[in-house]
């Protein structure tokens, strides 16, 4: 097995208009910046994504909206140190917006991954976000009902990877993504580090090939951090 | 009455006063912005533990600048560093954490804070772009959930309330307030009033206070240090 390919280009190319789209990364942190660029060349519209923020300056994230190519985001704060592109197309209309708290966004993806369609969680009882959903009381205390949450594709970046999809990631850029390489029906890793198989500790693998199905090597992956500072604008 | 102006606590010296309540080893979440300052004023011989809700607990200072390791950041998006004893994990491991009751203390910032330990913190409810964040899922799970306040809003209104009027961000959760000019716990829908600064009276704190301030026992000076002034 190989799930090994050669170009970003080649990875995005199925993922159709309309799709739903987990995107991995807390603000530029394990953000699959060139993950995110090649399905911006690709051009798929009407996204639904999924991601804890908004996307910051003119790349990555807020270049995919500023493209106008997601129609919905699912997220917790959309809120960051330039958050221009998305705040524009929000007060135009032009995109929808799910709030979710950031650990209830957490556990939905798990839940969509683990194959538990719905969940009690004490988070948001009593407040605005609850509002429609159902609330049940355990041992004496409120909760309310959270519903999985399930992708399309999942876009992740992780540090390595082997031919098997075995990956592990670098520091605090592991966030959301392991979570969303279980939750997705095809999930692409754009990793730093391509290893032959027997090249990661098995001790060492945090998300098992299992729930990988395509390993692309970026090499030197950019920083969201550094490219604002650079004013960079994709594409 | 005298002006609150001159005799309240700067929030270096509200964050102090809070950080004197954590335990030594105690696992401790800081709110994004003013309760990131509490890590700053750890008494002498304590060392708490903190943990950001993007996986990371135990983490180092903020590197200097041009050190910076994009890969290795707090909540606030803000640069950290790694020391001897840091732990990295997912986002779902991070939340089990928050509401599986594994932390000892959370420490927020508030619009409100009612009686019945109602907090709003998270929407002014006037419309923008609304966000969330971890906040909602902070204020369930932690042991102690205690919010560092100005007593007042800019316009002189009270912000320890009967009841909250901003959208909530949790119901009855917030056990202790931290405030520029008192620490008020909350027990049983009151507030009770267990230090205060000196120069103010009783009277005068509850008038600025909207809702009763009920004293069990003896009231606490509150004095921080003049150098946080």
């Amino acid at each position: 097995m190989d799930k090994r390919l050669a170009s970003l280009a080649e990875a995005v190319s199925r993922i159709p208009d309309g799709a739903t789209v987990m995107i991995g990364g807390f603000g530029g942190s394990g953000a699959p910046i060139e993950l995110i660029h090649a399905l911006i060349d690709h051009g798929a519209k009407h996204l639904t994504v999924v991601n804890n923020n908004a996307g910051n300056g003119h790349v990555g994230l807020a270049a995919l909206i500023e493209q106008g190519q997601v129609d919905k985001l699912i997220c917790s704060f959309p809120r960051s140190a330039d958050p221009v592109v998305f705040t524009e197309a929000y007060r135009a209309g032009s995109i929808e917006l799910e709030l979710v708290p950031q650990g209830t966004l957490a556990e939905r993806i798990r839940a969509g991954g683990a194959g538990i369609p719905a969940f009690y969680t004490p988070t948001s009882y009593g407040t605005d976000l609850a509002k429609g959903k159902p609330v049940a009381e355990f041992d004496g205390r409120s909760y309310v009902q959270e519903r999985w949450l399930k992708a399309d594709f999942a876009l992740i970046k992780a540090e390595t990877g082997d031919p098997h999809g075995n990956l592990t990631y670098r520091m605090a850029a592991r966030n959301f993504n392991p979570i969303m390489a279980t939750a997705a029906a095809v999930t692409i890793a754009q990793v730093t580090r391509v290893v032959e198989r027997g090249g990661i500790d098995p001790e060492q693998v945090v998300t098992p090939g299992i729930f990988v199905d395509h390993v692309v090597e970026v090499a030197a992956p950019a920083q969201e951090e550094a490219l604002n500072r650079a004013e960079v604008v994709y594409p | 009455m005298s002006d609150i102006q001159d005799i309240k606590l700067s929030n270096a010296q509200i964050a102090w006063r809070a950080a004197q309540d954590i335990e030594d080893g105690a696992y401790v979440n800081l709110g994004i912005g003013f309760p990131e300052m509490v890590a700053r004023f750890q008494p002498e011989g304590r060392q708490a533990i903190f943990h950001t809700e993007n996986g990371v607990l135990d983490f180092g200072k903020a590197p200097a600048p041009g050190e910076e390791d994009w890969d290795c950041i707090n909540a606030g998006k803000k640069a950290i560093t790694i020391k001897p004893g840091t732990a990295f994990f997912h986002h779902a491991d991070s939340f089990a954490m928050v509401r599986g009751g594994h932390l000892d203390v959370a420490i927020l910032g508030a619009y409100e804070v009612a009686q019945s330990g109602d907090l709003a913190n998270w929407s002014t409810g006037k419309g923008g772009v609304p966000a969330v964040g971890g906040a909602m899922d902070l204020v369930h799970g932690a042991r102690r959930v205690a919010v560092l306040t100005d007593h007042v809003t800019k316009k002189g209104e009270p912000k320890l309330v009967a009841e909250c009027t901003l959208p909530l961000t949790g119901v009855g959760c917030v056990t202790r307030v931290y405030t520029s000019l008192a620490v008020v716990d909350i027990e049983d829908g009151k507030f009770i009033l267990r230090e205060k600064v000196p120069a103010i009276s009783l009277e005068d704190l509850q008038a600025v206070t909207g809702a009763p301030l009920h004293v069990e026992g003896e009231i606490g000076d509150l004095i921080a240090p003049e150098e946080l002034a």
